[in-house]
């Protein structure tokens, strides 16, 4: 979180008066710490599934039918190795990294052009086409499902079709067709118009003078001071492809392109009532996402946020 | 900003042919891959989309989609199954929303101090959020187990065992439960934003008119919160009401529909089913509820009583 100043987050001591200032900064130190006890006991509670979920994991799955406690008394690395193997998550750890490594190379290198484009280098109705698309922002899933799902499966000279996308599967069962959603998000442009709109413009006047074209100036130029807006580009490409579920569930059948969240939803509908794998499973998948929250943060929240307000 | 842009972008040494500059030409450009790659994945299948569901189609037998006019929405109409799933859906928007946005902007007020480890927590509270609905459904499905925590817990007080998924009465309000503490570091984070916009000038000035805590609170905290509040619930309801993979880890439906959604009723209706046309049919009705909804509450975002 940004904490710049003028932003009215409580600041420790910000009371004049000289007289009562010893007992006013004391009562305001109790208090503080009154609100950070609470807050850390919220936090606590809101963590508690988590606690359960690692001590599950690692709970042999004889015991895991019993009277359960949080911390196991043989704890196993067993539940992992199932998850790995029966549940196949090392198959789809694969295809859901290859699938969200396209999401994030497509995303990072359309989506921050296109933003700078409607923002900086404005067309004849390029701000009516830029609505346009952050209207697609609002559409429910549901609404192009079934399009989606019928224009992916009719992909010409794919998956045995002919020029006309019949005979054959098109891209469904496969990966590349696991990420078509996912390749070019409506929100990062928003994004990125958001953040070349806060750079000053000055920069491309003076690569023109110096005889710069448009291609230069935004590559070698805009792109080089966005590693921000790349990171928050990078991170929502990514954990929106990987937490993909219903997309993933409806165009894959064949278990060899599973994704992960697909790969052990259909273990645990299978009958599977293995809560120590499915718990195991459920840790491996949700790792990367966390891995990359924790250390990206700032990005991830900044860009939360400014989506938000100036949204 | 625009205006300013808008005479940053377009210099006058730059010479113009017919209108259409270098600088436009090369605008265009680079902004054509994306804007067609979202007109043919995102606006054509609404307009394919709004077509079959003006039709009857099921995509096993030979023949393509076969018009039929509105019959598809004069059927939706008159099914109690899908009015059923409306009923649910808006039921569990009901239960989700008023809790979490509560909760949430009790948080957000909560750690908007400036100590050391506040971003610590700030992180730790967002953490259910960016975890998949998949997987934290499953965490919740043992929860709700036959030994998971709650049965534990209830033990505890010496209360009976439930099956919380199990029970018409309770598998909604169970899965609301999960969803509540799902959104609420979302939630929070975007309150905390719009807390962190209220400039400080105002509290002062509240405090020199004599304004206390509690009328600092609902002078000065709510009406600047407000236009957040809004975008907040927004938000939440579009995504809640588009409820599925929850639902289909927790319960599938049931039991006996009692948590089939919109959107998990067009999933069956069209992948298991294989009623394309109705399928869509019900997913635009859906589309218009939920964009009512939304520009009804997002024309509350200026206003100057909550």
């Amino acid at each position: 979180m940004n904490t710049a100043p003028g932003r009215s987050e409580l600041p420790l001591d910000s009371r004049p008066g000289p007289s009562r200032r010893a007992s006013l900064k004391s009562r305001r130190q109790r208090s503080l710490a009154f609100r950070l006890a609470f807050a850390v006991v919220v936090t606590i509670l809101v963590l508690v599934p988590f606690a359960w979920m690692i001590s599950i994991a690692f709970t042999p799955a004889e015991q895991a039918f019993g009277s359960i406690s949080l911390l196991p008394e043989q704890p196993t690395w067993r539940n992992f190795w199932i998850a790995l193997t029966e549940v196949d998550l090392s198959r789809a750890l694969l295809n859901s990294g290859v699938v969200a490594a396209l999401a994030v190379i497509v995303n990072l290198v359309l989506t921050p052009m296109t933003g700078y484009a409607f923002c900086r280098l404005r067309f004849p109705g390029s701000q009516f086409v830029f609505l346009g698309i952050i209207a697609t922002t609002a559409i429910p899933i549901a609404v192009t499902l079934i399009p989606l799902f019928l224009m992916v499966k009719g992909i010409p000279w794919a998956g045995g079709n002919d020029l006309f996308g019949h005979g054959g599967t098109g891209l469904l069962n496969t990966l590349l067709g696991v990420s078509i959603p996912h390749l070019v998000g409506a929100m990062n442009i928003f994004l990125s118009y958001q953040y070349y709109s806060t750079m000053p413009g000055e920069l491309a006047e003076a690569a023109r003078m110096d005889g710069a074209g448009e291609w230069v100036i935004f590559w070698r130029v805009y792109l080089p001071l966005s590693k921000p807006l790349l990171a928050v580009v990078a991170i929502f490409s990514f954990t929106g492809t990987w937490d993909d579920f219903l997309w993933p569930l409806v165009t894959t059948t064949s278990r060899d392109v599973y994704t992960v969240q697909l790969a052990l939803v259909q273990f645990n509908a299978e009958g599977n009532v293995q809560y120590g794998a499915l718990m195991a499973g459920a840790i491996l998948i949700s790792l990367p996402v966390v891995a990359v929250f924790l250390f990206n943060q700032r990005s991830f929240i900044a860009g939360l946020a400014d989506g938000g307000v100036k949204g | 900003m625009t205006a300013q842009a808008e005479t940053r972008t377009a210099p006058a040494p730059v010479p113009r042919r017919r209108g259409w500059s270098r600088l436009h030409l090369a605008g265009l450009a680079m902004a054509a891959p994306a804007t067609i790659f979202i007109l043919v994945f995102s606006l054509i299948p609404v307009v394919y989309g709004l077509y079959l569901s003006l039709t009857r189609y099921n995509p096993l037998r030979r023949g393509g989609p076969e018009w039929i006019g509105l019959s598809n929405y004069a059927s939706l109409a008159d099914s109690p199954q899908f009015w059923r799933a409306l009923g649910v859906t808006g039921l569990f928007v009901l239960m989700v929303l008023p809790p979490t946005v509560l909760i949430a902007t009790g948080l957000a007020v909560l750690v908007n101090v400036r100590v050391p480890g506040i971003g610590a927590i700030r992180s730790a509270l967002y953490i259910p959020n960016i975890i998949s609905l998949t997987a934290v459904s499953m965490i919740w499905l043992w929860m709700y187990s036959q030994h998971g925590l709650f049965n534990q817990i209830f033990a505890w007080f010496g209360l009976p065992e439930q099956a919380l998924l199990y029970d018409e009465r309770t598998a909604l309000a169970a899965a609301a439960v999960m969803r509540v503490w799902k959104a609420l570091g979302s939630n929070m984070v975007l309150l905390l934003a719009g807390l962190q916009s209220i400039p400080n000038e105002l509290y002062e000035a509240a405090r020199v008119d004599g304004a206390g805590k509690a009328a600092q609170f609902r002078h000065v905290t709510v009406p600047g919160l407000r236009p957040m509040l809004v975008f907040v619930i927004a938000m939440d309801i579009i995504y809640l009401s588009q409820s599925f993979a929850e639902i289909y880890v927790l319960t599938q439906g049931g039991p006996l529909a009692s948590t089939t959604t919109v959107n998990y009723l067009i999933y069956t209706t069209a992948f298991q089913y294989n009623q394309f046309g109705l399928s869509s049919a019900m997913a635009f009705v859906l589309f218009a509820f939920v964009a009512g909804l939304s520009v009804i509450t997002m024309r509350n975002r200026t206003g100057d009583r909550p």
